[in-house]
């Protein structure tokens, strides 16, 4: 891949984080499109390393879709993603995805750890059974979200906070360096929130990246360091103390906002605490 | 818990297994010991017939198959496309027949039929596919125009085979209903070799077809060729359905993917022995229908796999152990009959703290311990005032109680029992603990606050109510549970927690 792409906008690499590319994900021009209806339009950006990064913007925004077609899961009108300089599907063992809960049904006749395994599949390989070393493993990842105790449990005996911490372990066993999730935030118990963002931290002191679609506006600037404004097109992004602004929300919600206050209280008490 | 509520679930479950085994003793029994009136019952039942033989071996196998292969289509949410597969195999059958007449082969050869049912079966599927990917029409409606529009097409081809002079067209219809009669042991030794298949892929590539049915985005992101993995998934439905059109019929072979599988979900919560009891309950029911099928050769032998099937399924939905209707009417009395112990417990411990000074008086203490208290005696009008519940439901309540020594009761008095006591201390105070939670972190109004408790707290996970105690522990307004009657039980120190203060 030698063509060049010139944007003046995007900032050169930091630092190189010594295993290859430094970027843990470039999107250059992406566009997507459902039955002729753009989705997605234009985006591009390069996500700094070791940072955690929120994506925000209204319903339907794409946001979702973005991840996805990040990722191949949905075709590409057109454009080019990278992730760690490579094509998705060659740096796919350093990418832990995290879907949206709904995403799935939880009535499905498997246990916690069953699911966390399946983190692993690609690690165990084709037609080989789920070994202790990995059930090991799996319990493990279990444990770090806080619920190792419930690992044999059917997942549909577990509440939607216990749920959503079980595809994390999932994400998180595969011990990957950029992480994206998709509403992780979604519908979850307070002790769960703390426990994801515990986690997110832990990520971020490790050198990891993790990219999290978020709907809760108020707790940005505490949680990330970075955000991505996106409404079909991306409206602003970078460091949440400069591109998080009422000015950029009002841009990216239109008239719909209505939390704009408390998000500017939210970004004085970020600024107090800092 | 005093009340061990799973151990009733536990014996239930296993009643529940013993009945299944029973059902298969007694199968088994009958085929042991012949009828001595009537000879012929006998000889098919104790299959002394070769060909009662090859049938039943035939059709057992192909349901533990169609079992197997169903419950991975179950899970995937395609169950439908193997009924459209099968009705869409029919034209082919006919124009096999045509094809194998005008060029002078054998007509009634099976695998010249199989190979027009394969063909026209999966154009039919592609054909679902095609409409679902290319127009706005969802997958149900393009199954049902696919079906109908074969089969019409096959009925009709079949029609016009019957007119003509050329080729012995009678038994193409059993294709329809089904018709294990004339199968022969080249078939069972297809059916066996697709069996073998099935079961060899099914274990090979549980954890990816696994992966595959649970999560498909997932598994694309991880790298895996879900499309490859749907089409192997597919190719199985195919071979199984193929193979089983002759016994099982068009019509009814779908039950036969479906039943099973669904049948065997109310026996099991995990999926390897979901597909194994399903392909065990397949090959059961498809051994009884054939059998019942030899006994009467006026009845065909789909319909009857079906209702034997049938039979199965109803059973596993009443006294499947882990889904079925019995088991969770138990589990619904149970938690019925613990809450209400449990609002017992506590408004006797609520009453005896109305005894005692005033609360004034008590946030100097911090500490309140009741313990000398515990044997105050409360009348039944002092229970009926805490709560709305009717005098009738709170005397079974409390002879409930009585029985597992939590209470004493005379006359219209009773008092807490040590364990008693321990146990309604534990549970005021887990009550205090989550109604001083929703009003300091929910947001919830204050005015709600007790209902929801109430509902909640008996779900609660004891990992929450952890939490909640370190989260409340620093509150400061403690109240002392004693030390636990019961020498197997945690937390037999003494335990501070936040109290309401009123």
């Amino acid at each position: 891949m030698s063509e060049s792409f010139s944007n003046p906008e995007r900032p050169a690499a930091a630092f190189d984080d010594g295993r290859g590319h430094s970027i843990p994900l470039s999107v250059y021009d992406l566009t997507v499109a459902y039955h002729r209806k753009p989705v997605i339009w234009d985006v591009g950006f390069d996500l700094p390393a070791g940072k955690l990064i929120g994506i925000v913007g209204p319903n339907g925004a794409g946001k979702s879709t973005l991840l996805k077609a990040s990722m191949d899961l949905i075709p590409r009108a057109s454009g080019r993603v990278q992730f760690f300089g490579a094509p998705y599907h060659e740096s796919r063992n350093r990418v832990g995805y995290v879907p949206q809960r709904e995403s799935v049904d939880w009535q499905f006749p498997v246990s916690a750890l069953d699911v966390v395994a399946m983190g692993l599949y690609q690690q165990i390989g084709w037609c080989r059974r789920v070994g202790k070393r990995h059930r090991e493993m799996a319990r493990e990842a279990l444990e770090r979200v806080g619920i190792g105790e419930l690992a044999d449990r059917q997942i549909s005996q577990l509440s939607g906070g216990q749920q959503q911490r079980t595809f994390l372990a999932r994400a998180l066993v595969q011990d990957a360096d950029l992480y994206l999730m998709d509403e992780p935030f979604a519908a979850v118990d307070a002790s769960t929130e703390r426990a994801i963002v515990t986690l997110l931290r832990e990520l971020k002191s490790k050198g990891k990246t993790a990219v999290v679609i978020h709907h809760d506006l108020q707790s940005v600037p505490e949680y990330f360091d970075h955000v991505i404004l996106l409404n079909m097109r991306i409206v602003a992004q970078g460091p949440v103390e400069s591109t998080f602004t009422s000015e950029n929300l009002q841009k990216t919600y239109g008239g719909r906002l209505t939390l704009l206050d408390e998000v500017t209280e939210a970004m004085r008490r970020r600024e107090t605490s800092l | 818990m005093i009340l061990n509520g799973a151990s009733t679930v536990r014996a239930w479950r296993l009643a529940g297994w013993i009945l299944f085994g029973g059902v298969l003793a007694t199968l088994g029994g009958c085929a042991g010991e012949p009828s001595d009136t009537t000879d012929s019952w006998g000889r098919v039942l104790l299959m002394r017939d070769y060909n009662t033989r090859v049938v039943v071996l035939g059709v057992a196998m192909l349901g533990g198959a169609a079992g197997l292969v169903g419950s991975f289509m179950l899970l995937r949410k395609r169950a439908l496309l193997g009924d459209a597969l099968a009705h869409a195999s029919l034209p082919g059958i006919a124009i096999a027949f045509l094809v194998a007449v005008a060029a002078g082969l054998d007509e009634k050869s099976i695998t010249v039929l199989s190979i027009g049912a394969t063909l026209s079966g999966l154009a039919g599927v592609a054909l679902i596919l095609f409409i679902r990917s290319q127009t706005r029409i969802k997958e149900d409606a393009a199954m049902g125009i696919v079906l109908s529009v074969f089969f019409g097409a096959g009925v009709a081809l079949l029609g016009i085979i019957q007119k003509m002079d050329k080729g012995h067209a009678a038994g193409l219809e059993e294709f329809i209903y089904g018709k294990t009669a004339s199968m022969v042991a080249d078939d069972a030794r297809g059916i066996a070799y697709v069996s073998l298949l099935a079961l060899i892929v099914c274990v090979l590539l549980y954890k990816e077809l696994k992966l595959l049915c649970f999560d498909e985005g997932f598994a694309s992101s991880r790298g895996y060729p879900t499309m490859g993995l749907d089409i192997v998934l597919m190719s199985m439905v195919v071979l199984v359905t193929i193979v089983g059109l002759q016994a099982v019929g068009i019509i009814l072979m779908i039950a036969l993917l479906v039943i099973p599988a669904a049948a065997s979900r109310f026996w099991t919560d995990s999926m390897s022995p979901m597909a194994l009891v399903a392909a065990g309950l397949g090959a059961l029911g498809s051994a009884i229908g054939g059998l019942v099928s030899a006994l009467a050769p006026g009845l065909p032998s789909g319909a009857m796999i079906v209702l034997a099937c049938a039979g199965f399924f109803f059973i596993s939905l009443f006294f499947g152990t882990r889904r079925g209707i019995i088991v969770r009417w138990i589990r619904r009395v149970q938690l019925a009959r613990r809450i209400d112990r449990q609002h017992l417990l506590r408004a006797m411990l609520e009453c005896i703290e109305q005894t005692t000074p005033s609360s004034s008086d008590r946030a100097e203490h911090h500490a309140l311990d009741l313990s000398p208290l515990r044997k105050t005696p409360i009348s039944i009008e002092q229970l009926l005032a805490m709560r709305s519940w009717s005098e009738k439901r709170l005397r079974l309540t409390i002879d409930r109680a009585v029985d597992h020594d939590l209470v004493r009761a005379k006359e219209s008095q009773c008092t807490l029992t040590q364990a008693g006591f321990y146990e309604a201390a534990r549970l005021t105070r887990q009550h205090r603990l989550w109604e001083m939670y929703l009003i300091t972190h929910a947001e919830i109004a204050t005015s709600n606050v007790d209902r929801d408790a109430d509902a909640i707290e008996h779900v609660l996970q004891p990992e929450i109510v952890d939490q909640l105690e370190e989260l409340l522990d620093s509150n400061g307004m403690t109240i002392v549970v004693p030390p636990c009657p019961h020498e197997s039980s945690p937390g037999s120190q003494h335990v501070s927690a936040a109290g309401g203060t009123a």
